[in-house]
């Protein structure tokens, strides 16, 4: 084969190897390094050594060091409690929902690309994922499931946490700040019912929001809400839905607080709890028991 | 029995969670009684022999002297959450595989939806609606679950069972939470999901949603029960009866505290006290309007101009 170049002579065809010492292919070879060689000059290289920080090889301080040295690892510590890797003790249920919070928000971000929270936009924008973008259907499922398996991890969570006694001394405020994320983890899923713009939306948001009309003083159906001057034009559903019914305020305003606004404070309070769960003396068990016995009031 | 109704609500997309939920409660609530069962034997074991107490690890999981009490989380720790993620990933993979997403109708405010119901996870609440004010159901009752919940650790002044599952330990603080979770709240999702049908009447599971049904149940107003009249004897009946029920639970309950729960009594202060036993009568407030409701078609207790409770 000439490749067309006619004035380039054709090359040879047998390769260059034992037969032929003088060959290119001996003299690579002499020069070649191992396998081991290479990967030791590869580590001594200014770049790998920018990147990693520490050694690689078995050793215990290399295993503290690959999570302490770790940006994404670092919130855990280097050891801990032998027993608390069991299952059955925390049931990963924290971590899990963490988990599906992360899935949620990248499956959550590639919606956003495909939707325009308007009406009869958002409708049609469901419509097209489901049927025209390449696995438009299994995004949308995907972050619809993980919403509602998030809700079911979290109270899981909770339960552990409460059965366990883990949110007793120093960890009360820690308690607090998940009972907050349970509240934004269902308000981050309700929200984002309504944005589909159908009628299984459309309804539960009108039922939900409906609560809010009853709302003590600052609702126009709750006690003494008229008395104070509330109608249906300014009281705090007003507020939550940008007009007097669900509409397409209401539907920008769930798309705000799903997309931007509970992400954020939800991601804030998420980390004030990974952050308290270290400073507060880490996973709190299993604990050794104790006995009734052994308390001195 | 109506076969063909319970799949169409067991199979509807958005109860299939529910039907986890079904499930997985449950086990849960299991394992936590099975790994507290192991350390009540424990516990049990050490009260008895005294130099057991000196040299016993205090786990129920095996030790031997010399093992580290501690393990690196690289790779202990990291390998059990590698894996988690990928099972969680494969599993949300394969149930997004199966199971569409479900999507309706362009909303529609001229048709309503029969019934119409809120996400399920609020369903709890919406049933509370059957029983209470909107007010109330929607706006006070939710805020008190958030403010007890908060509470619980500033309440809970039992130093025991910190860290580790237990039952003999804490019977009152987990018959408490479980009550609150697995009846009043996921008991009643349930409900809301499986049992409200059309109009948000009450259907079995297997009767068929008739969506002409006619509700003939007449529900009472406590104080018509009692034949009271005017305007200013209603809101007296029912001020008295609400205030008495309150002080009748709480008197109750301050009495079983103090002759079985002496050792809690005197470790919290009067504020701490009086929050928990708040709690407890508002807990048993709804518990009391629930039945009252369901079993002697009684709907309120206080009828007011302003607020019904």
């Amino acid at each position: 084969m000439s490749h067309g170049h006619d004035e380039v002579p054709p090359e040879p065809e047998t390769p260059a190897g034992e037969g032929n010492p003088g060959g290119l292919f001996t003299k690579l070879r002499a020069k070649a390094k191992s396998p081991a060689q290479l990967q030791a000059e590869l580590k001594n290289t200014q770049v790998w050594k920018s990147i990693f920080r520490h050694k690689l090889d078995d050793s215990a301080r290399n295993r503290s060091l690959a999570v302490l040295s770790s940006v994404f690892l670092h919130l855990h510590p280097a050891r801990v409690n032998r027993d608390a890797v069991r299952y059955n003790f925390t049931w990963g249920m924290g971590g899990i929902t963490f988990y599906l919070f992360v899935l949620l928000t990248l499956t959550g971000t590639l919606l956003m690309f495909y939707f325009h929270p308007s009406k009869g936009e958002a409708y049609r924008d469901i419509m097209f994922l489901q049927h025209d973008v390449p696995f438009g259907n299994l995004l949308r499922n995907m972050h619809r499931w993980c919403a509602h398996a998030m809700v079911i991890t979290t109270w899981l969570h909770m339960m552990r946490v409460f059965m366990s006694g883990s949110y007793k001394p120093p960890r009360e405020f820690n308690w607090n700040i998940g009972v907050l994320l349970l509240l934004f983890t269902m308000l981050l899923s309700f929200t984002g019912y309504l944005l589909p713009d159908d009628q299984l939306g459309f309804w539960a948001v009108t039922v939900g929001t409906n609560m809010a009309r009853a709302t003590p003083v600052m609702g126009h159906e709750g006690p003494f809400g008229p008395e104070l001057g509330f109608t249906a034009f300014n009281d705090v559903r007003f507020a939550l839905l940008g007009g007097s019914v669900v509409d397409a305020n209401a539907l920008l305003r769930a798309y705000i607080w799903h997309c931007i606004a509970i992400p954020i404070i939800a991601s804030v309070l998420l980390i004030v709890h990974f952050w308290r769960i270290r400073k507060d003396g880490a996973i709190s068990g299993p604990a050794p028991v104790m006995l009734a016995s052994e308390i001195t009031d | 029995m109506d076969w063909h109704q319970v799949w169409e609500l067991v199979s509807l997309p958005d109860n299939v969670p529910i039907v986890l939920l079904l499930l997985m409660v449950p086990f849960y609530t299991w394992l936590a009684f099975r790994e507290a069962g192991r350390n009540d034997r424990l516990i049990a074991e050490l009260e008895r022999d005294p130099d057991m107490r000196k040299t016993h690890h205090r786990v129920p999981y095996p030790w031997k002297p010399g093992w580290p009490k501690t393990v690196h989380v690289w790779p202990h720790l990291l390998k059990r959450e590698f894996l988690a993620a990928i099972i969680v990933t494969v599993v949300m993979i394969v149930w997004s595989i199966c199971l569409d997403a479900p999507l309706e109708e362009p909303a529609n405010p001229s048709l309503t939806m029969n019934p119409s119901k809120a996400p399920w996870y609020f369903l709890g609440l919406q049933e509370l609606l059957v029983y209470f004010d909107p007010w109330i159901a929607g706006v006070v009752l939710p805020s008190i679950i958030l403010m007890g919940l908060m509470a619980i650790p500033y309440i809970d002044v039992n130093p025991l069972g910190n860290g580790y599952y237990t039952w003999k330990q804490r019977k009152f603080a987990i018959a408490t939470f479980l009550f609150g979770f697995l009846v009043l709240w996921v008991l009643l999702v349930i409900i809301g999901t499986f049992i409200r049908g059309p109009g948000w009447l009450w259907f079995n599971l297997g009767e068929t949603w008739d969506h002409h049904r006619v509700d003939h149940q007449v529900n009472y107003d406590l104080h018509e029960l009692f034949g009271v009249t005017g305007a200013w004897q209603v809101i007296a009946f029912g001020a008295a009866f609400v205030g008495g029920f309150c002080a009748i639970v709480g008197g109750i309950t301050h009495l079983w505290v103090v002759k079985c729960m002496p050792l809690m009594r005197k470790r919290m202060s009067l504020v701490q006290y009086a929050t928990m036993l708040q709690l407890w009568v508002l807990m048993m407030l709804v518990v009391a309007k629930i039945i009252a409701r369901l079993g002697f078609t009684v709907k309120n207790f206080l009828v007011t101009p302003w607020f019904n409770i």
